[in-house]
C-alpha cells in the first residue's frame, strides 16, 4: 500500500547522504577542542601539584611554580569587574529603559558595535597612553585592569541590554499605569527578572579577561618580579603573559611546564564558563513567566 | 453625534440620581494621533461619578487609546500625540505635573492578563508599596479586601506565595482587577477584561463591578455588546476613531439614538 515509488527513493537516498554529511561536519567540531584539552593534560599534567599553584618560579622560571602569576591574573581580572560592571549595567540599563531613539543614542550604540571591534593590541596602544601615561598610573594592575575593562565593556553592555529586553514590555506597562516611575519599575520589575543574563554576561567577560594578554603586556603585566604586588599600583606577572614567556623567552624551559600553565589557564576559564551554565540552567529552572 | 448634555437633559425626567452626578471625567474635543495616523478624532462627553460608563466599538475605533490617553501613558510612547482636553474632578490632567500621582488613581485592566512575575501576595501589595506603604498588618488587610472583591480569595489564600505568573489566565485577570484595586482608584478602566475569563468568573466579576460603583467610577471597554448591556449606565458607541453615540444604554437597545450606524451595530448586523 505504502511501496516506494522511484522518486520516493531517490528523496531518501538523499535525505540518508546529507544527514551523515551535516552529522559528521557537526561532530569535526569537538575534534579542536578534544585535542588540545587532550594534549595539554597529557603534557601539562604531571607538572601539577600544590607546589606548582602556589610557590614562586625559581632557577630563571625554569623551576618552581606559578602563584605570582595566577594571583596576578585573579587581581587583574577582580579590577577590571570593578570598572567594568558597574559602568556596563549603568550604561545598559540607561540604553534599554531610558534613552529616546534619537541620533544621540544611535551614536552611542554604534560606538559600542565599534569598540567591540577593535583588536586588542590597539586597545593595548590606548591603554598605554591614557592610562600609563596621561593619568600617570604608570605601568600597574590598575592601568592594565582598566584597559581590560575599556575592552569588554561592550560584551556587559549587549549582554546586559539583552536581558533587559527579554523582560516583558506588557510588565512595564502595567507598572507604569500604576503610577510607577520607571526607575521604581527597573527596581522591582525589570532588574530581578534581568539579573540571570547579567550574570551570565559577566562571567563569560571574566573568562574572556582571563586570557588577554595583549592589553596587558604593555600597561602592567610584566616577566618576572621577585615579590608579590602591594598594591594597585604595583606591576604584576599574570597567567597568560607567563604563558607566553615560558614558551618563547626562556632556554632550556623544561618541556611539561608551558603544558602546565596553559592547563590552569584552560582550567580557569573552562570552570567559569562550566559554573555560567550551571547557573543559567539553576535560574531558567525557577523562570517566573 | 448626539451631545451628552441633550441626553441628560432627557433622562433627568425619568432617571434617578445617577445622572446628577458630578462629572468626573470631562472629555473635550479631544483626538489621538499615531505617527501612522489618527486614532481618535474630536470626541466630546462627560463621564459622570459613580457610573459605568460602556464604550463599545469594533476593532481600531480608537477604545484602548482612549483609555492611553486618560492615564497620560503618551509620555511612554513617543508617537502618540493627544489634542483637546481631558479634565479628572476639574483639572486639567495635561497640565499636571505628577503625573504618577494621577496615575495612582486610576486603575487599569488589560484584555490579556499580566501577572508579574512575583508572588500573589507581591502582586496585589506592588501599588501601596509604591505609594511608600511598608507596614505588613495594613498590607495585609489590602491584600485580602482585594482579593476577595476580585473573587479570587479563596482560591489563592493557601498559596500566596506562589508566582502570580503562575496562575491560570482566568486567575491572573482577577489578579490584575485585584492589583488594580488595591491602589484604591477613584477611577477603574477595564479594557475587555473578559476576553481570557469562563463566562462563570466573567458574572463574578461583573458582579463586583456593580457594587463597586457606589464607590467609584468605571469605565468599560467591551467587544460585548450584551455586557455593556447589562452594566453600562450610559454608552458610547466608537467607529473608526469617532465616536457616534452616547447616550442611556438602554437607550441604544430600544432604538431611540438617532445614529442609523449604532443601531446595526448593536444588533449585530455590522459588516
Amino acid at each position: 500500500m505504502f511501496e516506494a515509488s522511484p522518486i520516493n527513493l531517490k528523496n531518501l537516498t538523499r535525505q540518508k547522504i546529507f544527514r551523515f554529511l551535516l552529522g559528521s561536519m557537526t561532530a569535526t567540531l569537538i575534534l579542536p577542542v578534544a585535542l588540545i584539552l587532550g594534549t595539554l593534560i597529557v603534557k601539562g599534567a604531571p607538572v601539577i601539584s600544590f607546589d606548582f599553584l602556589f610557590t614562586s618560579p625559581t632557577n630563571g622560571m625554569t623551576a618552581g611554580g606559578i602563584f605570582p602569576a595566577l594571583l596576578g591574573t585573579i587581581l587583574l581580572v577582580l579590577v577590571a569587574l570593578l570598572a567594568s560592571v558597574p559602568l556596563g549595567v549603568a550604561a545598559a540599563i540607561y540604553l534599554s529603559e531610558y534613552a529616546p531613539d534619537n541620533w544621540f543614542t544611535r551614536a552611542i550604540n554604534l560606538a559600542i558595535i565599534n569598540l567591540a571591534g577593535v583588536p586588542s593590541i590597539v586597545h593595548a596602544l590606548f591603554g598605554l597612553g591614557a592610562f600609563v601615561l596621561f593619568f600617570r598610573f604608570g605601568t600597574s594592575i590598575l592601568a592594565a585592569s582598566l584597559t581590560l575593562a575599556v575592552m569588554t565593556l561592550p560584551v556587559v553592555i549587549v549582554a546586559t541590554r539583552e536581558s533587559l529586553q527579554a523582560v516583558p514590555m506588557a510588565f512595564r506597562e502595567a507598572c507604569w499605569n500604576m503610577g510607577a516611575t520607571r526607575w521604581q519599575t527597573i527596581r522591582r520589575i525589570v532588574l530581578p527578572n534581568a539579573v540571570t543574563g547579567i550574570l551570565t554576561g559577566v562571567i563569560l567577560e571574566v573568562s574572556r579577561t582571563s586570557g588577554e594578554t595583549a592589553p596587558i603586556m604593555f600597561t602592567g603585566a610584566v616577566f618576572f618580579l621577585p615579590f608579590l604586588p602591594q598594591g594597585v599600583f604595583d606591576q604584576t606577572m599574570a597567567l597568560s603573559l607567563h604563558l607566553f614567556v615560558v614558551s618563547t623567552q626562556v632556554p632550556e624551559m623544561p618541556e611539561a611546564v608551558p603544558y602546565g600553565v596553559a592547563l590552569v589557564l584552560i582550567g580557569m576559564v573552562l570552570l567559569m564558563n562550566s559554573a555560567s551554565i550551571a547557573l543559567r540552567m539553576y535560574l531558567r529552572g525557577k523562570k517566573k513567566w | 453625534m448626539v451631545g451628552s448634555n441633550a441626553v441628560n437633559e432627557d433622562r433627568s425626567l425619568v432617571k434617578d440620581g445617577t445622572e446628577q452626578s458630578p462629572v468626573k471625567l470631562g472629555v473635550e474635543n479631544l483626538s489621538i494621533h499615531y505617527e501612522t495616523g489618527p486614532a481618535l478624532q474630536n470626541v466630546s462627553f462627560d463621564i459622570r461619578k459613580n457610573e459605568i460608563f460602556g464604550i463599545i466599538g469594533p476593532a481600531n475605533a480608537g477604545k484602548t487609546s482612549f483609555l492611553k490617553a486618560i492615564n497620560r501613558m503618551d509620555m511612554f510612547n513617543p508617537g502618540m500625540k493627544i489634542d483637546g482636553k481631558i479634565t479628572f474632578d476639574g483639572t486639567d490632567i495635561s497640565k499636571v505635573r505628577n503625573v504618577y500621582g494621577l496615575r495612582s488613581r486610576i486603575g487599569v485592566v488589560f484584555p490579556l492578563p499580566v501577572g508579574l512575575p512575583l508572588s500573589v501576595y507581591d502582586n496585589v501589595a506592588l501599588a501601596p508599596r509604591l505609594a511608600g506603604l511598608k507596614n505588613k498588618a495594613e498590607l495585609n488587610v489590602i491584600v485580602e479586601r482585594c482579593l476577595t472583591r476580585a473573587a479570587l480569595w479563596d482560591e489563592v489564600k493557601d498559596r500566596l506565595n506562589s508566582l502570580g505568573s503562575m496562575l491560570s489566565g482566568g486567575q491572573q485577570q482577577r489578579l490584575t482587577i485585584a492589583r488594580a484595586l488595591s491602589q484604591d482608584p477613584e477611577l477603574l478602566m477595564l479594557d475587555e477584561f473578559s476576553i481570557a475569563v469562563d463566562p462563570v468568573t466573567t458574572m463574578r466579576i461583573e458582579d463586583v463591578l456593580k457594587e463597586l460603583k457606589n464607590e467609584i467610577t468605571i469605565i468599560l471597554v467591551t467587544n460585548l455588546v450584551q455586557q455593556a448591556r447589562r452594566l453600562a449606565d450610559r454608552t458610547a458607541f466608537f467607529l473608526e476613531g469617532q465616536c457616534v453615540d452616547v447616550a442611556v444604554t438602554e437607550d441604544l437597545f430600544t432604538g431611540e439614538v438617532s445614529d442609523q450606524r449604532t443601531r446595526d451595530y448593536v444588533e449585530g448586523r455590522f459588516g
